[in-house]
């Protein structure tokens, strides 16, 4: 990175315009399609409808606000609730796998990788439903359950927080993998050789070296399942019931079903101002500022 | 950092434990055994997907087994706006990553390659649209386009095809420029220095020298933003309107009258392509890195 000054005065110059040119398209890109489009959408958040008939006004509308908080203050914190658990539930599974994948995997490292990535591979939506026939009630896995007796008769499991939360839990886990993975994969086993010489034993070398230098990955990877998991309605809409609507469902159904524009925007922007809150604490706490 | 702080350690930790301990064995098979269950798990619907792309499902839903039949391999196409969908969204997917890539490209090569003020504001600037919830960005959009805006030269937008296009390009920008970052971090530079040295002009280095040694990178990030493109759901829902039907759109709507079995073909197509493209591209590039004679 020292080449910069090392360069003639006619270097140095073009160096100092270049990159402006290069970042140019795309920071004006996005200016204009996420920067702008935020601006627009806390003005709607801030605007009335004079009918029911007509287009929204702007007019410092903050009653939007309360009225979001009020009126949708259980789903807001379900959907906190359930990412939460999502998340740690995706952070126990993907744990081990990755573990596994980094320092066991040998020459088969890629291909393991890369199966992790095929469940990407099929839509989403696609995914869900495989879940919901998976858990549904005719399928093996409440058959089971019954029979054991975990399930009464006629319970399902469908419908119930904990099919949202799985069904969150499975649809984000690699995004919870490949950090971990990679942060794993950056630690020098000479440092566990070196508690081992120091008569360290797997576990507490894993505790005192491993799993504090994964820490980075499991931010990474926390952050990038739970955002994505309390903005989602599509595993609550396949999933759950009218007893497990997320906050999610809720914008969805304000915006494109009853086209309440304003207060549908007020609360995405509430929601989105607590995510990015809990962003920073987290990185506060964990002490790392590298969100990406 | 206590980890590496106390030098009294080895006394105390030589009375508990030793590597081969049969815990430690133990413990070493749980969590083989834990990766592979999560394996399983990750396959589980998968394989459910497959399956039932042979079957012959009962009334409009295919989620109950019924019995093997072939007939939905034979047709696959036969749902036709199902078909239309999916051809729409890969023509999407495509020029959202051609721009993207470019987009991408150019912003990584600045942030990696020049220090200059404001850098790291716009590194903050890029991370945003990544750690904004997909529903909030949808939403945005879509009061984006409601009306004409002075910023946009007054531009009135119907959803459909270009609103979407715009809103895949928006997300897939950050992607790439997040990939190619990443990749071209350990470049050596100097390699252009030395083709200018040589009389190379500054475009001519570019395509011959540089380019070519980022391109794996960028190949990268074009394959991460078209299937981020093809796969997205949410902030799609949001700027298609009612006439503009993508794949995920389709399935989403369709479902609450009826999931054909051609979606679960459609889709075991999609996968078994993925993985073709995955696999060549890793063959590729391993190929690529032992010519080059990187290990």
């Amino acid at each position: 990175m020292a080449d910069v000054n090392e360069r003639d005065d006619q270097g140095r110059k073009q160096a100092r315009a270049s990159p402006w040119l290069l970042l140019a398209p795309g920071v004006v890109f996005l200016f204009l399609f996420f920067f702008f489009p935020l601006f627009t959408l806390f003005q709607m958040s801030l605007s009335y409808r004079p009918s029911r008939f007509e287009d929204p006004v702007f007019g410092w509308e903050w009653s939007n606000y309360s009225e979001a908080f009020s009126q949708y203050g259980e789903q807001f914190s379900r959907s906190f609730v359930y990412a939460g658990l999502a998340t740690l539930a995706a952070l126990a599974i993907a744990y081990p796998l990755a573990y596994v994948i980094a320092f066991r995997g040998g020459r088969y490292k890629n291909v393991l990788l890369g199966l992790v990535v095929v469940p990407f591979f099929t839509n989403f939506l696609i995914r869900t439903l495989a879940w919901k026939t998976i858990v549904g009630d005719q399928g093996w896995v409440v058959d089971t359950l019954r029979w054991i007796g975990i399930l009464g008769e006629n319970e399902s499991l469908l419908r119930r927080p904990i099919a949202v939360v799985g069904g969150l839990t499975y649809n984000f886990l690699p995004f919870m993998v490949l950090p971990i993975y990679v942060a794993l994969e950056k630690i020098d086993p000479r440092l566990v050789d070196a508690a081992r010489d120091l008569y360290s034993n797997t576990w507490r070398a894993f505790r005192k070296i491993v799993f504090p230098l994964s820490l980075p990955g499991v931010f990474a990877g926390s952050l990038l399942v739970f955002i994505p998991a309390a903005g989602d309605f599509v595993n609550a809409y396949y999933l759950g019931s009218a007893k497990t609507t997320m906050i999610g469902n809720v914008v969805q159904n304000q915006f494109l079903v009853q086209v309440d524009y304003p207060v549908a925007a007020a609360l995405s922007f509430v929601f989105m101002a607590i995510v990015m809150m809990i962003v920073v604490v987290y990185s506060k706490i964990l002490g790392t500022e590298d969100i990406a | 950092m206590t980890a590496l702080a106390p030098t009294t350690a080895p006394r105390r930790e030589a009375m508990t434990g030793t590597v081969t301990s049969p815990s430690g064995r133990v413990g070493k098979a749980l969590v083989n055994v834990m990766a592979v269950l999560a394996l399983g798990y990750l396959f589980l619907p998968i394989f459910v997907i497959v399956l039932f792309s042979f079957n012959e499902p009962k009334g409009k839903f295919n989620a109950v087994w019924q019995q093997f039949t072939l007939e939905n391999w034979l047709h696959p196409f036969s749902d036709t706006a199902l078909t239309d969908a999916l051809i729409l969204s890969i023509e999407i997917a495509v020029l959202a990553s051609l721009v993207a890539t470019v987009l991408g490209t150019f912003l990584a090569i600045a942030l990696v390659r020049y220090r200059f003020r404001g850098g790291s504001g716009v590194n903050f600037f890029l991370v945003l649209p990544l750690t904004t919830p997909e529903i909030v960005l949808g939403a945005s959009l879509l009061t984006l386009f409601l009306e004409p805006h002075l910023v946009l030269a007054n531009q009135q937008f119907t959803l459909g095809f270009t609103t979407i296009l715009l809103a895949h390009i928006m997300f897939c920008v950050s992607y790439v420029a997040m990939t190619v970052k990443a990749r071209i971090r350990g470049f050596d530079w100097t390699l252009e220095d030395a083709a200018m040295d040589l009389g190379a002009s500054p475009s001519r280095t570019f395509f011959k020298v540089t380019l070519p040694l980022i391109m794996p990178g960028i190949l990268a990030a074009f394959l991460l933003s078209f299937a981020l493109s093809v796969d997205d759901f949410i902030i799609t829902y949001f700027v298609s309107g009612p006439s503009t039907t993508t794949f995920p759109v389709r399935i989403f709507g369709q479902s609450r009258t009826a999931t054909p079995p051609q979606i679960n073909v459609l889709a075991t197509m999609i996968l078994v392509v993925s993985v073709s493209v995955m696999f060549v591209a890793t063959w590729f590039g391993q190929r690529r890195q032992r010519r080059m004679g990187i290990s």
